[in-house]
Order: C-alpha cells, then sequence, then structure tokens
C-alpha cells in the first residue's frame, strides 16, 4: 500500500516529552500491539504502535518525532499499515497481567480497552522515570488494578517495575503482556523465566525498521532470524529464549550496538 | 543435486541479494525453513552505510518499488554474520558486495575471504546509489574491470549481477563473461517512481527507486533470453518469480536457476514451493532432469 494521508484532528500531551496524535483514520481491524509507519514528509518514515484505532502516541527521540511534534491540528502525515503481528486477544474471564514501561504503555493502552471489553480480569504493572511521565493511567485502571512503580518514588512503588513484579503470584494469571525499555523487558522476562510462566508471556520488541513490510530483513532478529516488522512485533517468551534480546541491536547499517 | 558454477544446490531456488539477508541467522532461516537451495547475501561494501531515509520500500499493486540505498555494516562488519550463515545455513552463501572502483570491488572480496563464502555476487545493478551499482554496471569497461578484479583476488565462482536500465543488456552480459565472469544474474530492479498526490511528495526517502516483483517478471524474462543466446556463460534469472510457473518460465527463457527476492513478502517458504511445484510439473511433462528446461523456448521456432 501507498502512504495513506492521515490528518490530525486533535493533539494530546501525555507527558513533556510524550504526544498523542488523533487523526482521521479509522484502522477498525488493528490488533493491539501493531504498528503503523508514520512518514513525516520529507524527513523519514518511523513505526509506531497505534494506542487506539485512530490514534499514536509519540516519544520525542530523533528527527522525525521532533519534525512530527512541529506539526500542528490540520496538519497531516502519511500512514502505512497496520502491519505486524499483535498481542494474542483477551477472553472473558481470563486473569491478565499487563507490565507497561515508559511509553512501552503506547501499544498496551488498546489492549487493556480490549481485555476490559472482553471482560477479562486485568491487573496493570505502570512504570515511568517519574509520575509525570506515567501514560493512560485512567486507561488501564478502567480495565482493572493499576500497580504504579516510578523510578524516583514521585509516585507508587519507588524503583523499577520488576519490584512489584517480584511480588506478584504470577501463577494466577493466563497471560501476560509486556511493552517497554529493552533493559526492563529483560529484567522481566528473566524474571518471568526464573518463576517458569515465559510460556504464556508475551513481549513486542523495538528495532530499526527499513521496509516494514518483512522483506529487506535489517529487523531480523538471532539467532531465530525471525523478522520484527512481520513475525512480529509481538513475540511469545518462548520465541526469545536464546535470542538477542537486552544485548544488542542492529543499526541502520547492520551493525551489531549494545544495548 | 544441482551444479550451478561448480556449487551444490539442492534444488534451483535461490535467495536474491538485498533481501533477509543482513544478519547469518536470517540467512540460515531462508535456507532451513524456507527452503532455498543457496542464499545470497545483502550486499556488503567497503565502509559502514546506512542507506536512505525511509520510506525505502513500498508495495504497489503491481509489486513493490524500493530504495534502500545500500545498507550495510561493512565488510569487517559482515564477517561474522557470513561466518554463521557458512556454518549452519547447510546450503552454498554466496556474498553480494558492491564498490564504486575495481580497487574497491578487490578490496571488499578479499576482506570476505576469510569467511569461505562459496561464490561472489557483484552488485553492478542497484539503481538508486550514486557512484555505486548501475553506475559500474552500464559502463562495459568497468564491468569488465571490476570482474576481473574480483577473479584476481579469489578463487571463487564470481557472478555479476545486471542492471536492466541499460540500452543493450547482453552487451553488459558479454563484458562481465570477457572479464572471466562464471555466470550472469539478470535482473536487478527496474527504475520506478511513486508520487503521493495529497502532498506531490516522492514516495521514496531516495525520491526514485527501483521496481521489483510481478510487473518486472516479462521483462526479466525477455532479459535471461536475450542473455542466454549471446553468452556461453549460465545465466540466473530473477525479476518478478513468485511461484513455480514463474520459475519453469524463466528457466525455459535459459535461466540455469532463479533467484526469488520481494516474494519472500507472501511466504519464507516460498522456495520450497517452487522447487516442489517445479519437480512436479517435470515428472506430469516426463522431462527426466530440471537441466531439460533450460532454453527450452529457444528450440520452439
Amino acid at each position: 500500500m501507498l502512504p495513506l494521508n492521515a490528518t490530525i484532528e486533535r493533539i494530546t500531551e501525555e507527558s513533556p516529552s510524550v504526544r498523542t496524535f488523533f487523526f482521521d483514520l479509522q484502522f477498525e481491524t488493528m490488533e493491539p500491539g501493531q504498528f503503523v509507519m508514520v512518514w513525516v514528509r520529507g524527513v523519514d518514515e518511523v513505526p509506531m504502535g497505534l494506542s487506539r484505532k485512530n490514534s499514536i502516541t509519540v516519544q520525542k527521540v530523533g528527527e522525525a518525532t521532533s519534525k512530527l511534534f512541529e506539526l500542528k491540528e490540520g496538519d497531516s502525515f502519511g500512514l502505512r499499515g497496520p502491519f505486524g503481528k499483535g498481542f494474542s486477544l483477551p477472553s472473558q474471564g481470563e486473569n491478565i497481567l499487563i507490565i507497561a514501561g515508559g511509553v512501552g504503555a503506547a501499544p498496551l493502552s488498546p489492549y487493556a480497552d480490549a481485555a476490559r471489553e472482553a471482560g477479562s480480569e486485568v491487573h496493570t504493572i505502570l512504570g515511568a522515570r517519574s509520575s509525570g511521565d506515567l501514560l493512560f493511567e485512567e486507561r488501564f485502571a478502567a480495565a482493572g488494578e493499576v500497580y504504579v512503580s516510578t523510578d524516583d518514588g514521585s509516585k507508587g512503588t519507588k524503583g523499577f517495575v520488576t519490584g512489584v513484579l517480584s511480588r506478584l503470584n504470577l501463577s494466577a494469571y493466563d497471560r501476560i503482556v509486556v511493552c517497554g525499555p529493552e533493559i526492563m523487558m529483560v529484567s522481566v522476562f528473566k524474571l518471568l523465566e526464573e518463576r517458569n510462566v515465559l510460556g504464556k508471556a508475551e513481549f513486542s520488541l523495538h528495532r530499526y525498521f527499513k521496509c516494514g513490510i518483512g522483506v529487506c530483513g535489517a529487523c531480523c532478529i538471532d539467532k531465530s532470524g525471525l523478522r520484527v516488522c512481520k513475525d512480529g512485533p509481538v513475540f511469545s517468551g518462548m520465541q526469545l529464549l536464546d535470542s538477542e534480546l537486552g544485548k544488542y541491536a542492529r543499526d541502520a547499517s547492520g551493525r551489531r550496538v549494545k544495548i | 543435486m544441482y551444479t550451478l558454477t561448480g556449487l551444490k544446490l539442492k534444488n534451483p531456488t535461490i535467495l536474491a541479494a538485498g533481501v533477509l539477508g543482513t544478519t547469518g541467522a536470517s540467512l540460515c532461516r531462508v535456507a532451513r525453513e524456507g527452503g532455498a537451495g543457496a542464499v545470497v547475501t545483502k550486499s556488503i561494501g567497503p565502509t559502514p552505510k546506512t542507506g536512505h531515509p525511509n520510506p525505502s520500500m513500498v508495495k504497489l499493486d503491481c509489486g513493490f518499488l524500493n530504495a534502500m540505498g545500500l545498507p550495510n555494516p561493512s565488510y569487517p562488519g559482515f564477517l561474522q554474520e557470513l561466518e554463521i550463515a557458512k556454518k549452519e545455513s547447510g546450503v552454498p552463501v554466496i556474498a553480494s558486495i558492491f564498490g564504486g572502483t575495481t580497487a574497491e570491488f578487490a578490496e571488499v572480496a578479499e576482506g570476505l575471504l576469510p569467511g569461505k563464502p562459496d561464490a561472489f555476487e557483484l552488485n553492478v545493478s542497484c539503481p538508486h546509489a550514486e557512484g555505486y551499482g548501475a553506475a559500474v554496471g552500464s559502463n562495459p569497461c568497468l564491468v569488465e574491470a571490476v570482474t576481473a578484479a574480483v577473479k584476481d583476488v579469489s578463487n571463487v565462482p564470481v557472478w555479476v549481477k545486471l542492471t536492466p536500465n541499460v540500452s543493450d543488456i547482453t552487451c553488459i552480459g558479454a563484458a562481465a563473461e570477457s572479464g572471466g565472469a562464471d555466470a550472469v544474474v539478470a535482473i536487478n530492479t527496474v527504475k520506478g517512481m511513486a508520487i503521493d498526490i495529497e502532498s506531490g511528495y516522492p514516495v521514496l526517502g531516495n525520491r526514485s527507486g527501483g521496481l521489483s516483483g510481478k510487473a518486472v517478471k516479462p521483462v526479466a524474462v525477455k532479459c535471461v533470453y536475450d542473455l542466454y543466446t549471446a553468452l556461453e556463460i549460465p545465466v540466473i534469472g530473477v525479476g518478478g518469480v513468485s511461484s513455480w510457473q514463474d520459475a519453469v518460465e524463466m528457466m525455459m527463457a535459459g535461466a540455469s536457476a532463479v533467484q526469488v527476492g520481494s516474494a519472500v513478502y507472501e511466504r519464507v517458504d516460498i522456495f520450497s514451493e517452487i522447487s516442489k511445484g517445479t519437480e512436479t510439473f517435470l515428472q506430469r511433462k516426463g522431462y527426466s532432469d530440471v537441466k531439460k528446461l533450460i532454453g527450452l523456448s529457444h528450440e520452439m521456432v
């Protein structure tokens, strides 16, 4: 598909460095965890997880996102997608644990909405650097109980999400879904592996994408060779055993860069 | 087993350069899960390159348009990936290389030799990287010199991948043959462009790029047909092959083997599908060997 034209209808400031852009397209069939390629014309095109069927939630980190932050309501950008494999959908009566760190809460927020609508029992561990950086706390709270953790202790438990996670009875959950900075995800991965619950966990990975449609191979992970853009970005815990997770990623040239 | 320029292939389907070839693990997956008879790596050059800005590839109704811009980690950065592919893929691994000069081609080939590639494929055909690829590959003298230079520094077969964006591809093919090429590979992508009419911006980050997929198959079949007539060395057919019927057609035009690129979009195990389908076709038609198909259409007059 060629990029669709998405006109910005509304922009909300979620935190000092994170904004949600609502656009005039509705991706009715999107699965939580799927992404779109966001084309800031004349600059670059970058992958973003959908935070709703008509919104992306973006952290200002580089050239493309900085240019995106200069756009106003009524301006437009290009969108291709939704692409990739999302999280396995929750069903009625299931016990779900959501573990969201930083802007990783964005692709998990529609998962919380879907779990609430399906009638699942949802618990969320929502982590961020500081209270002002917590994303979508109300949406997660609408789905069930939220355990907040902040690195600086300004809200909830002081420390990392793993601090809260280590105190939970993980055998009580049917599904565990995780998205956040890779350092956080690898800590969660290790803890879930120790507790023998990796089989019911899913993780959303972030890698440099070029084509975004599973052809070029720039985002393949070791040792499976799976493509993050097409076989992922959501992978089961078992798929990530003996993988590069938390160790290294590849840059735009394909060189390995330590996480 | 099937022999191509001395390489032993379990079937005549080969992963094309620039597709799922940046990492050793990915090449192994295409060989093991995908069923490819051999794999060609991402094109590797003398220095790390990040490539063009995105969008670098879009799917059109008739095929794919791309301008990656030869992103690669350079030969020192790629050696470990080549070693993994060689050790674990179980199939011949062909290193695709590029350079701006004969000296650069020789440098990259020599630099990758410790990884023991089974052959080199010279990228003198990428249509959208300034000073590289087709900039070299549309000049017969340069093609001959570059081929000879890589032959000089290595003792493995050298394939030369040709661009269709020239007035006479057989003239470039003949230059490769004169330079000592063991095979030519045809074709790389056909120059193309798409424009976003909402904004007027060209869609690709590089503004224009190369077309692959279904749309280019008839172009590829004609190039392979002509090269088969003009050259003594084998022709490897690539361009829009996405089914066993396409592979058979390409072989009848004169291809000794086929490469598959964009079609991995549909499924990674497209190679198994093509080789099984071709096998069944051979049995149905009573051909004793896949070699019976090669150039068959030339005899039909």
